[in-house]
Parts: structure tokens; C-alpha cells; sequence
């Protein structure tokens, strides 16, 4: 299985003979009246690592919560590894959870938090012994076996979370929030080696997660939710560089949006008049959108070119602008430029150069240009 | 450090005096020779003696204990089930009514407790024949139903501040409701059992109106002994029983307090090598 990722592209979704290992069909759940999941149909493929994005009270979490069985949906069905999951109690399903808590037991040592699913499975005492033993080796917390979890630090607890969830080596892995609590430089370690536990382990991870980050480095793919639904299902790349709606450009990233209105258009182009960016914005595909009709152009910061001198064609997907705010990041500066028709753009600029007295600085003139494939259409 | 002033000092010395001079005084006089209690003579222990001589004050002393021990239990079982229930089980039908029945014997008076419960025995002994009659039995059972509230107050905030996912946690990791209930819950809130268990044990101790509706003959509480010897005049016996029983409370409510502080130290110590020990 692991060489199917590493020789061919890992691309189930794309297989229309591949069966889903998740079938969520239909489902929706209502606390009262409040609709927390609406309507959502989605299939989850054998070794994928799918987050669910999107901010709080999107319902995310209590998706996931519906996989692992602490709720029940109002109506639709769920389906694992083929079997109707509707009636099946938490502690009968072959799915594990990690907490965003991490939920660990607070009166017992690391050992018997990583011990305790193994003994509810009857697992002979010596193996249960070799295997929590060879789970914490592979979290790194080899020596941290008799310790109490408050004895730990928050990126210890977080790891024994995950060896606890690991070591019954469950079929699907289920993750609230699994980096929240983590400072940054520790997140981004953890999520690598989330990625390779996942990787040798073999196990479909479902990842629930506000931080659009982590989802783009983690994920095989990325469902972004908003208001109980999916808007859109994607890889990583799909998502970024061809949302399919305002809400999903502006969620992942930073985006520029310009409204405006169809003015010219053929087969492989489209022109479209923007009263706030005083140019027509031209794009090198045609676009399924009814003439006249209102609609939206995505263009994101580091896709803009910034420059003082006007550039060679500069017809369309050109603007001009005074620099009103830099945020220097290191690696990139963040420019928040005025257009003359007073709207606000964000353009990033690589620091490609360490010294340089010529650089673009507060209240300069400048021109701002793009690429006729940078413009994303959005008739959402 | 800074100088207090007279002010605070003397609120100090009057807040003292105002809670121990009562018992200072009965200390002091449980040593006193003479055989009026307010009247001073010289320092003796005999009345401590003629204490231990005193069969019906053994008795009934050994009797509130055993009536104490056995409602604090119960009242424990109970009161935790009243907790699981307002705590755990969301919305139900009766929540509120169920919320309000637990927690109105700590304002009702104890009168009317006393008076409603001799009735109901009452009433039951005609219709089924249990109880029968009054003692014992019936004390525990009366004691059970007022201080079963407390248990169910103190352990239903332990149970509210609990992580909830800790518990579900334990459910994913395949135990089932039962077991995650005695492996994870109750560990968890074991602490607050036991500050339960001694609230009720303490609680029972010291009643005297209730247990004197529901009691019969031959069982009579240390609380009805005193009471019924102090009606006929102080004994400096009387002095002496209760500087005993002060002694005793005193040494459990420190022990109790020095192991607390003892963990505290040990929590705070662990806490420090988890900051230490991380990279």
C-alpha cells in the first residue's frame, strides 16, 4: 500500500472503481433547531489524511464526533469500511480519537494511559507490555513511561494522546485540533511527524482543524466547511489556487477580491470591467458565467507584482496604487497598498535581495500587474 | 515587613476570642475538681475517669459512630447517583424538579424533616411492616436523606468541572459505560467522595433534632445524652466528653490538613520538573 504513494500519485478520489473507506451520506444533525451539520455527503479513501477546515461552529467537530459515535445523526447515514454505523456504540467501533483536550487519564502513568485500550481488548499482559513500549519509542517518550500526564509538558501529553490512540493500531484515526496547544515551532515538527507515522502505519486519518496551515501541510485533501456545509472538497493545490467560492478563497489565504461585470469574452479568454481596480482584468480561460451577471475576481498577494515603473503591456491586470503599509516578515514583506479608487490590496513580496537601498518603501508610486492565469473567477 | 496596625491586631484578638474562648473556657473546665461546673477549684482529670465509667455515654458515643459511619456511606452511594444524574444525563424530563427536590433538605428546617420522616415510618410500618418499629434503622435512613444532598452538591461540581472528554476518551478506547464509570470516573472524583463522606459522617454526628424524632427506644445518640443530662444540670462530665470529641475533630481536621498540603507540595514539585524536563 505504502508504495502506491510513492511510485504512482496517492489520488483514490480520482479512481471511480475505488471504494470509499468513509461513506457519509446525506447526514445531518440538529442540536434543537440549531442545524450543526447539514446535509453533508463525503467519501474518505483507505490511508488518507483528510481535515476538516473551517472556523468554530462550523460543525467540523461535531462531524467527527458523529464517526466516533458520541453523537448520533438526526437523519442520513454513515458508512465504515462498509458497515452502517447507525445504533453502534462508541467502545464498538474500529475508529480511535484524539482529543483536542488530549483527555488523558489524569490517575494513571503514561504506561497504563497507553495500556488501557489494549486491556479492554484483552490483549495478553506481555504483549500489551511490548507494544505500549514500542508505540512510546516511536512518539519519542521512551523514557517518560511512569510518569503521571501532569508531569508532562504540553507536547509530551500531546504525543501521549497519540500513542494512546495509536496503539490499538485502529483502522481510522479520528484528530480534533490535534496541534492547537502547541507552540509554533513544536507544531511544525509534530506535523511532520504526523505525516510519517501516517506514512509507516498505514492508517486513514480524519483531521478536524481551524488552522488553515496545518491543513494544507497535513492533508491528502481538504473539506472546508462553513455553517454545517462542505463548500468544497479538494486537494491542498485545489483549494488554494482554484476555490470555488468567495468563502473558500478568503478562508484559505489571503485573497484580493474585485468585483465586477463580464465586458468582453470568447471561448479561451474572458475581459471583465472592475469599477474599483480602474482596469479590465484579463483571463486567459473562458468562464461558465451568464454575460452581465455580478461576479468576483480572486487574486492573491503573491501573485501581484509590484513595481515603480510601469510594465511593458499594460493593458489589462494593471493598477496603480501608493504604498500605504509595509510588514516586513524576514523571508517576505507584506505591502498594503491604496488604489487610487481608495480599496486596499495586499501584495507579498519575496526579500530576495539582503540589502538594498532601491527597495519599494512607504508612500512610493507604484504599479500593480498579474499574470493572466493569477485572476481566479468566483460566481459565489 | 510592615508594622499591622493596633486596628487590625485587635480584630484579630476579638475574631480569636469570639469563635475559641467558648470552648477554651469548657476545655478549662473539663479539668476542674469541683463538682459545680462554674465554680473553680482545683486542676483534676477525674472527671475524665467517671466519664469512662459512664456506660450509657459509652454506648450511645459507640452508637452515633456506628449510625455515622453507615449514613455516610449510604449517603455517599445516593448522593453520587444524584449527581451522575444532573450532571451527566443532559436534559431530562424532571431535571429541574429532581435538582430542587436534592438540594431542599439543606433549608429545610430540621423540624419539619424530623417531623415529615416520623411520619412516613409511621405510615409504612401500618401499610408494610418496615420498618419495624424505630432505632437504628430508621435514625440512618432519616440521617441518609438530608445528607445525601451534600454529597450530591459537592460531587455534582467535581463531576461539572470534570472533563467530559476524558471520559469519552475511555468509551473510544473501548470500556464500556460501566467500566468507564469505575476505572475512570470515580477515580477522578474520589477526592470528592471522600470530603462527602466525612461532610455526612460529621453531619450526622452532631444532629440531635432529627434523630430524636425518628428514634425509639434503646437507641439513643451521644447528641440525645448530652442533651437530655444538660436539662438536669451542667456536669462538669458533660465538660470533659465534649473537650474529647473537640481533641478528636481538631487532630482529623489538621491530619487532614497537613496531607493536603503535603500532595499540594508534591504536585507543585512534579509541575516544576515537567518545566525543566521539556525541550
Amino acid at each position: 500500500m505504502a508504495e502506491a504513494k510513492t511510485t504512482t500519485a496517492f489520488e483514490p478520489w480520482t479512481d471511480p472503481n475505488a471504494v470509499p473507506y468513509i461513506e457519509i451520506r446525506n447526514v445531518t444533525k440538529k442540536f434543537g433547531e440549531f442545524v450543526a451539520v447539514d446535509n453533508v455527503s463525503l467519501n474518505i479513501y483507505k490511508q488518507e489524511l483528510f481535515c476538516l477546515l473551517g472556523g468554530s461552529g462550523c460543525g467540523k467537530t461535531t462531524l467527527l464526533r458523529m464517526l466516533a459515535g458520541f453523537e448520533e445523526p438526526t437523519s442520513g447515514q454513515i458508512f465504515i469500511d462498509g458497515q452502517d454505523m447507525a445504533g453502534i456504540a462508541p467502545y464498538r467501533r474500529p475508529v480511535n480519537m484524539m482529543f483536542q483536550s488530549y483527555a488523558l487519564f489524569p490517575h494513571m502513568t503514561v504506561e497504563h494511559n497507553v495500556a488501557f485500550g489494549l486491556k479492554q481488548d484483552n490483549v495478553p499482559k506481555g504483549e500489551i507490555a511490548d507494544r505500549v513500549a514500542k508505540i512510546l519509542e516511536l512518539v519519542k517518550l521512551g523514557s517518560f513511561g511512569k510518569r503521571k500526564p501532569h508531569q508532562l509538558s504540553g507536547g509530551q501529553r500531546q504525543r501521549v494522546a497519540l500513542a494512546r490512540a495509536l496503539v490499538k493500531q485502529p483502522k481510522l484515526l479520528l484528530l480534533d485540533e490535534p496541534l492547537g496547544a502547541l507552540d509554533k515551532k513544536l507544531r511544525e515538527s509534530t506535523q511532520f511527524e504526523l505525516m510519517k507515522i501516517q506514512d509507516q502505519l498505514g492508517v486513514t486519518f480524519v483531521v478536524v482543524t481551524h488552522d488553515q496551515e496545518e491543513a494544507m501541510t497535513l492533508s491528502s485533501r481538504i473539506g472546508v466547511m462553513n455553517h454545517g456545509r462542505i463548500i468544497q472538497t479538494g486537494t491542498p493545490t485545489e483549494i488554494y489556487e482554484f476555490p470555488n467560492s468567495r468563502f473558500v478563497a478568503d478562508f484559505v489565504g489571503t485573497v484580493n477580491m474585485f468585483p465586477g461585470r463580464i465586458v468582453d469574452e470568447d471561448n479561451d479568454y474572458v475581459r471583465i470591467g472592475c469599477d474599483e481596480a480602474a482596469c479590465t482584468i484579463f483571463i486567459n480561460h473562458g468562464v461558465a458565467a451568464p454575460p452581465n451577471a455580478e461576479l468576483w475576481v480572486a487574486v492573491r498577494p503573491e501573485k501581484i507584482h509590484l513595481t515603480r515603473e510601469a510594465p511593458a503591456d499594460a493593458r489589462d491586470n494593471c493598477v496603480r496604487g501608493t504604498v500605504d503599509g509595509i510588514a516586513y516578515m524576514g523571508d517576505m514583506s507584506i505591502y498594503n497598498v491604496r488604489l487610487d479608487s481608495g480599496k486596499m490590496i495586499k501584495v507579498t513580496q519575496p526579500n530576495l535581495i539582503r540589502h538594498s537601498e532601491d527597495t519599494i518603501t512607504w508612500d512610493d508610486r507604484v504599479f500593480l500587474h498579474w499574470h493572466a492565469s493569477s485572476g481566479v473567477v468566483l460566481t459565489l | 515587613m510592615k508594622q499591622k496596625s493596633w486596628f487590625l491586631r485587635g480584630a484579630l484578638a476579638l475574631g480569636f476570642a469570639f469563635l475559641y474562648l467558648p470552648i477554651l473556657s469548657l476545655v478549662v473546665y473539663s479539668f476542674n475538681d469541683n463538682k459545680l461546673v462554674t465554680v473553680w477549684s482545683k486542676f483534676s482529670v477525674k472527671w475524665y475517669g467517671v466519664l469512662l465509667q459512664d456506660e450509657p455515654i459509652l454506648s450511645a458515643a459507640w452508637l452515633s459512630l456506628k449510625i455515622a459511619f453507615m449514613n455516610a456511606t449510604l449517603a455517599v452511594i445516593l448522593g453520587t447517583l444524584v449527581a451522575l444524574a444532573l450532571a451527566r444525563f443532559g436534559a431530562f424530563r424532571g431535571r429541574a424538579l429532581l435538582s430542587s427536590l436534592a438540594t431542599a433538605p439543606l433549608v429545610m428546617p430540621e423540624v419539619i424533616t424530623g417531623l415529615s420522616l416520623l411520619l412516613l415510618f409511621v405510615a409504612m410500618e401500618q401499610f408494610i411492616g418496615w420498618p419495624a418499629g424505630r432505632g437504628t434503622l430508621t435514625i440512618v435512613i432519616a440521617h441518609a436523606t438530608f445528607s445525601m444532598s451534600y454529597v450530591a452538591v459537592i460531587v455534582q461540581s467535581r463531576l461539572t468541572g470534570m472533563d467530559v472528554s476524558i471520559e469519552e476518551a475511555a468509551l473510544d478506547l473501548g470500556a464500556k459505560p460501566a467500566k468507564v464509570f469505575m476505572v475512570i470516573t470515580l477515580p477522578i472524583i474520589a477526592p470528592a467522595l471522600l470530603s462527602g463522606w466525612l461532610l455526612a459522617f460529621t453531619l450526622s454526628l452532631d444532629d440531635l433534632v432529627i434523630a430524636s424524632f425518628v428514634s425509639g427506644p434503646g437507641s439513643t445518640t451521644l447528641p440525645m445524652v448530652i442533651y437530655s443530662k444538660v436539662r438536669l444540670g451542667l456536669s462538669p462530665e458533660i465538660n470533659a466528653l465534649a473537650t474529647l470529641l473537640v481533641g478528636f475533630v481538631s487532630i482529623a481536621v489538621l491530619g487532614a490538613g497537613l496531607l493536603m498540603a503535603r500532595q499540594e507540595r508534591l504536585r507543585q514539585r512534579d509541575v516544576q520538573m515537567a518545566i525543566a524536563g521539556n525541550k
